[in-house]
This record gives structure tokens, C-alpha cells and sequence, in this order.
């Protein structure tokens, strides 16, 4: 393969020590980044795509239209806050969103496993009917295919969307500035950690719940007030580090946040601490980071507190100018370390 | 949260901060022994804000560290077997052994399973009887009482198809070796809290006593280690060479006999290979021969998986015994990275290797903006 390729001027990242595809690799961190750039962006190179955002901005007849899609194989498919359908609904919604997009239509693909109960699916495809139905999209075309038994885990579920752009702003990494507040939408790590409770049947005194909702009338609402967002992203898989990462890298800025203004609720925490995991590297489905004009930050904060999806929201952090490196955390110390993007996947520790 | 933020309280922090600083008049080496230690004390930057004459050094305290290579090689040719679950804590899936690791026989289609304790790795067997479920046992003092429970229920239940692969290690005698190196630096100790939780802290006055150090068990948390720090100290400056308990809210002086008792029916003290550092006598545990059905290396035909050498440029056995810092090695950060580690301390969760990368701290020049 690598003969037939031939001379290339652009150095191939090499995709850690392994020659096949790990779990890891899906992870959100640096090793998925690195099987994007050698297999991914290479292939596929277009503008659109370099520009790394959530969803890509394509132009159709004068209307500036977000695309955006995500496959999800979350197990079990469901759990305290969500299933895999409220996951594909808002997480698809929530990509359109980050780009600024109202979102507009769906589809749905389903790979079910042969065996799978047709209630389990009756209920998967009803929570995605109910939360398409809280953003005020349709589920607009669709398609099934069924794998034998043992080469699926139930149902794995991919949604597309569409959007409308319908402001000027371009909510790129790109147009991040330093001076930018860095705002976080609410308290981190609550899909992560329910999730792994759920899975690994670890029992707390409450089950922590999903954060699994829609942004976008949020952002909307920052939109309409005419704050000038600079860019916007949900932190998914990898957490806040890892989207603080991606951005500080594609705008060639650095950022600072500050342990002390970043929330985590006390189960959360302690489900953490039990196994090792830092809330910063936690995934979310219903946070998001909100780049900002410091003079538009405590106004963009106010709208995004009148929103129970966001009411948490609270300025963490500002982006600086020089970018190496990229992302720092000041301690409750007071000491400035690294936030280093995540390797592989938060493996739970020994003792 | 309880238990928890009054141990992260910065004020508090602040006011230990400024005591310890009243109290050094003169330069100090401490080593905190437990890997978790030395996380929260990169994590949280604690080494930045002492006196400048205070030298933490970063002890072996990591189990996953001083797995001796031909261990996890043992590891990854059981886990390859078709017949065999493999069952494991998940930072031990990361580390290389010597062609790969045991996260690329999961990915070659080895049935590897993280499991958070090793009941669940029973309960694996049970489940499984027509397959051979073996659980690497791997740690400190602290991990023992649930291997050995699981050994015990095992026999008890006659669940003939689970084994332990055991690589056990003990804290005193890796002390005793560190003290008695000619090269040693280390004035003071902090004791790893969670193995003396277990054990109790009368095995450390000892080697207090004969190599006129002082010991003080400490806990995890930014407060905690502050605190240890202090009593040490001033240990140090007043001449004493004590046991002290900083972690009293979890550790008594005897530990947790019923564990203890539990520990010691199950396994035996054995010399033990540190990865890094080599065979330490009486530094192990491992199975008494009545448990001898329950060990995956007497279990199972291993003879063609023996001791390798290790990347020749991984200082790792240097930082396990504070001999060196992990940025002082030439691969750091460059040809050893936690994507492509020489060795186990730049994998580990509680690796100093990883804790330096991972929370590698900004250069005091490219502090100032902010």
C-alpha cells in the first residue's frame, strides 16, 4: 500500500505502535486523532472537511446549509438519563448547533443484531421520536439493516442532519481570538460516568443520570441577542480537554482554564475518584464551549443561564495569544500544568 | 463532597503552604512511595510550591510499573489462548510487553476483559465453566485481600476453572532496598496510606529506627500530602526519625487483621522481580502450595516465556528508585510517549513517567500570561 502511494510531501502520522484498530482508537484522543489524519483526511481532503468543525458548512442555492452525522454504539442502550435514541437525536442536533445551524431534518440508519427483542426497538425508535420532537426536527428518511447474531450489539444507530445557517458569524475554530472568554455550558463528566455505572453495575447511593439533551435553543438564544460567538463545542467523547485541544490547535492559540471554575457535582466527582477517571477527559452529551468576546461574556453567560440545559454556565477560562503549550489548568494550588489531550481510552485503575 | 473537598480546600492548603515554608531551614529528599501520591502531587503542582530546598523523589509505589516484563509476556501468551478469559484491572492493558501488549490480543480477537475487582473475575468463571478465567493479580498490600478472597471463594465453591497469574509485591522490603543502595538520597518517607490501611504501620518502625529515617503514612489528597510533608519535615529538622500517622481517619496502627489473616492463608512471602530493579528477597507474595490449583503459572505450561531484556534506553528502574527524574531521561517525551511507551512508568495511571507527561508543568518563562 504504502509503495503504491508513492512520494508524498506530507509526513504520515503514524497511528501509535499498532497495525490494527483498538478501542482506543475511538476514544476521542490523540490516537483517534492520529487515525484521522493518516486514513481519514488524506482520503477525503476537501475544504469543507479541513475546516475540523462538528458539522461542515455547504452552500445550496444561496442558503448556507450545516451537514453533519454520528454513529452511536453505546451500551447498554439505555440508562439513567437516556438511551441510544435520545443520544442520536441530540447528538446529531447538538453538531448542527455547534456550527450555528437551526437544525432542520434527519435520517436514521439502524444495524440491528438478529435476536434483538422488536419491543427494545419500539422503544429505542419512540425516544428518538420524542427528542427529534423537542428540537422541533423530523426524522425524514431512514434505512435498516440486520447482521447475524454476535455481530452487532443490539442496534447500533447512525443519524445525519441538516441545517440552516442563518446568521453571518463564522463559529469556526478558525475565529477564535485571543482575548475569547472561554465559557463552559454546565458541570462535566454526567454521561460519562452514568454510563459506566450503568454498564459496570457499579451502585452509588443515586443514580447519576445522563446530561443527554439538545443545545440549540441556547444557542440560539446567544444568536439572537447578537453575541458575537466565535466559536462553539459539545463536549463528547474525550471531554473538555480533548475539545479544548482540538480548537487551541486548529486556531494556533493557547487556552487557560481554571480548575476552580469548572464544575463537576459531588456523585459525579466521587465516581472518579473511585475509578480513576478525570472529570476533564469525561464525556458529556449536553455541554458545550462557547468562545466569546471577553466584552460580550458576562451577557452571553446571563442568556445561557435562562436555559435549564445550560444553566450552569460560567466563564473557565480565556485563550491566549501564544499557543505552546496549547491548553494550561491553573490547580487549586494556584500552579499552571498542562491539559494535555487524552492518549487512548480512561482505563480504570488498581487501587 | 464528603471526604473529599475538605481535603481540596485551598485556604487550608495556603496556611500548610506557609507553615512548612516557617518551618525548613535546610535542604531535604523525601520520596512519596505510592504512585497515587505522586499523581496528586504533579497533578496539583504541590512540588512547585515548598521551599526550594525540598526534593520530592517518586518511589515504586506503582504496581503496574514494577510488573516485571516477563510477567505481562506470561500475561499476554495466557490471555492469547482461545480457552482462556483473561481478566485484568484496565491500566495493566497498556503496558508493553516485550513484542506487544495486552490491549492488541484483545484487538487480535483475545477474549481480555477489564473487570474492577477480582470477585468479577470469579463470578467470569462461574459463568463460563466450560473456560479457563484467569485474573492477573497484580499490586501492593492493598489489592492482596481481594485476591485472596477470590482464591478462597474459589476453592470453597470448587470453581476449578479460575486461576490468579501473580505478581504480587510488598512495601518494606522495596524501602529496605532503596535505604540500602549506596546511592540512596532519601531522608524521609511518605508512606502509602491505603497499603498501611491494610497492614498496619508496626512493620515500618524497624526500618526507622535502623536507618534513622523518618516514616509518615500519608493519604491522597492535596491536604493530606501537605500535611505528610509537614510532619516529615520537621521530623527531619527537629533530628527525630519516627513513625507518624498522617492518614489516622483511615489507618490504624495494626491495619485490618481479618485481611491480614486472610492474606496470609492464601499467599506466602516469595523474593520477587521488580521490573526495573530487579529480585528483592521476601519482597512478593505468592500462592502456598494448598493454593497451588489456583496458579495460572503452575496451571498452565509457560516454560518458553522467560525473562527478556528491556529497552535498553528506559531509565524506568532509575525513577523507580529516585534516582532519577522522569524528564532527566533523553526518550521522554520524544520516543517514549503514553502512545508509544518504552516503559511501564509512562503508561500507568500512577506512572511518574505518565504523571510528568501528562501534567508536565509550563516552563516558569512561558508562565506569566495568563
Amino acid at each position: 500500500m504504502s509503495d503504491a502511494r508513492g512520494f508524498e510531501p506530507s509526513c504520515p502520522a503514524p497511528v501509535g505502535r499498532y497495525g490494527q484498530v483498538l478501542m482506543a482508537h475511538g476514544g476521542g484522543g490523540r490516537l483517534m486523532h492520529e487515525l484521522l489524519e493518516r486514513v481519514f483526511l488524506p482520503a477525503f481532503a476537501n475544504p469543507a472537511l479541513a475546516a475540523g468543525h462538528d458539522a461542515s458548512i455547504v452552500e445550496a442555492g444561496g442558503a448556507r446549509v450545516a451537514f453533519t452525522t454520528d454513529s452511536y454504539v453505546v451500551r447498554p442502550l439505555f440508562f439513567p438519563g437516556g438511551s441510544i435514541g435520545t443520544l442520536a437525536v441530540n447528538g446529531t442536533v447538538n453538531d448542527l448547533a455547534m456550527a450555528g445551524a437551526r437544525p432542520l431534518a434527519l435520517s436514521a440508519g439502524f444495524i440491528i443484531e438478529e435476536g434483538l427483542p422488536v419491543e427494545t426497538l419500539e422503544r429505542v425508535v419512540a425516544s428518538m421520536r420524542a427528542a427529534a420532537d423537542e428540537s422541533g426536527v423530523a426524522i425524514v428518511t431512514g434505512d435498516t439493516k440486520v447482521v447475524d447474531h454476535g455481530k452487532g450489539d443490539g442496534v447500533f444507530v447512525n443519524t445525519s442532519g441538516i441545517g440552516l445557517v442563518e446568521h453571518d458569524l463564522p463559529i469556526l475554530p478558525a475565529s477564535v481570538r485571543p482575548g475569547d472568554a472561554v465559557i463552559v455550558s454546565g458541570d462535566l463528566g454526567r454521561h460519562g460516568m452514568a454510563i459506566m455505572a450503568a454498564r459496570e453495575g457499579l451502585r452509588f447511593e443515586s443514580a447519576i443520570e445522563s446530561d443527554c439533551a439538545p443545545v440549540w435553543a441556547p444557542v440560539r438564544e446567544l444568536l439572537d441577542a447578537g453575541v458575537e460567538v466565535h466559536c462553539l463545542r459539545d463536549l463528547t467523547r474525550g471531554g473538555l480537554a480533548s475539545a479544548l485541544n482540538e480548537i487551541a490547535g486548529a486556531a494556533r492559540v493557547g487556552i487557560t482554564i481554571d480548575e476552580r471554575d469548572v464544575a463537576v457535582r459531588e456523585d459525579v466527582r466521587g465516581a472518579c475518584e473511585i475509578l480513576g477517571f478525570d472529570p476533564m477527559y469525561v464525556a458529556n452529551e449536553g455541554r458545550f464551549v462557547a468562545f466569546v468576546p471577553e466584552a460580550d461574556a458576562a451577557r452571553a453567560v446571563e442568556l445561557l443561564r435562562r436555559h435549564p440545559v445550560s444553566a450552569g454556565a460560567a466563564v473557565a477560562g480565556r485563550v491566549r495569544a501564544e499557543g505552546s503549550p496549547a491548553v494550561r489548568v491553573r490547580s487549586l494550588l494556584g500552579v499552571t500544568r498542562v491539559l494535555d489531550m487524552l492518549s487512548g481510552e480512561q482505563l480504570p485503575r488498581i487501587c | 463532597m464528603k471526604f473529599l473537598d475538605e481535603y481540596r480546600d485551598p485556604e487550608a492548603a495556603r496556611r500548610l503552604v506557609e507553615a512548612t515554608w516557617r518551618l525548613v531551614t535546610r535542604p531535604w529528599t523525601i520520596m512519596e512511595v505510592c504512585g497515587g501520591q505522586t499523581h496528586a502531587i504533579v497533578r496539583h503542582g504541590i512540588d512547585e510550591v515548598l521551599p526550594a530546598g525540598v526534593t520530592l523523589l517518586h518511589g515504586p509505589g506503582c504496581p503496574v510499573c514494577v510488573t516485571p516484563l516477563e510477567k505481562i509476556d506470561r500475561a499476554i501468551a495466557l490471555a492469547s489462548r482461545p480457552d482462556v478469559i483473561f481478566c485484568s484491572f484496565g491500566d495493566m492493558l497498556r503496558v508493553p510487553g516485550s513484542e506487544r501488549d495486552l490491549l492488541s490480543v484483545k484487538a487480535a480477537g483475545g477474549d481480555v476483559r477489564i473487570v474492577y475487582s477480582p470477585l468479577d473475575a470469579l463470578q467470569v468463571a462461574v459463568e463460563n465453566p466450560g473456560r479457563q478465567v484467569i485474573f492477573f493479580a497484580v499490586g501492593f498490600e492493598t489489592t492482596a485481600p481481594g485476591n485472596a478472597m477470590a482464591v478462597f471463594q474459589a476453592r470453597r465453591a470448587g470453581v476449578s476453572n479460575f486461576s490468579l497469574l501473580v505478581s504480587h509485591v510488598l512495601v518494606p522490603p522495596a524501602l529496605e532496598a532503596i535505604l540500602g543502595s549506596p546511592d540512596c538520597r532519601v531522608q524521609g518517607f511518605l508512606a502509602a496510606g491505603h497499603v498501611c490501611a491494610v497492614m498496619g504501620f508496626t512493620e515500618y518502625l524497624p526500618i526507622a529506627t535502623r536507618y534513622r529515617v523518618p516514616i509518615v503514612v500519608t493519604g491522597f489528597e492535596p491536604l493530606d500530602i501537605l500535611q505528610g510533608l509537614y510532619l516529615c519535615l520537621k521530623q527531619l529538622e527537629e533530628g527525630r526519625a519516627e513513625v507518624e500517622n498522617q492518614y489516622a481517619r483511615v489507618v490504624s496502627e495494626q491495619g485490618n487483621r481479618p485481611a491480614q489473616a486472610l492474606v496470609a492463608e492464601v499467599f506466602g512471602v516469595v523474593p520477587r522481580a521488580w521490573r526495573g530493579i530487579g529480585e528483592i528477597p521476601g519482597s512478593g507474595l505468592g500462592l502456598r502450595d494448598e493454593y497451588a490449583d489456583f496458579d495460572a503459572e503452575r496451571r498452565f505450561d509457560l516454560a518458553s516465556v522467560g525473562p527478556r531484556p528491556e529497552p535498553a534506553e528506559c531509565i524506568a528502574g532509575l525513577v523507580l528508585q529516585g534516582l532519577k527524574k522522569p524528564h532527566e531521561c533523553g526518550a521522554f517525551g520524544s520516543r517514549c510517549t503514553p502512545e508509544h511507551p518504552l516503559g511501564a512508568t509512562m503508561v500507568s495511571s500512577e506512572g511518574a513517567c505518565a504523571a510528568y507527561f501528562r501534567h508536565r508543568r509550563v516552563a516558569a518563562g512561558q508562565a506569566g500570561t495568563r
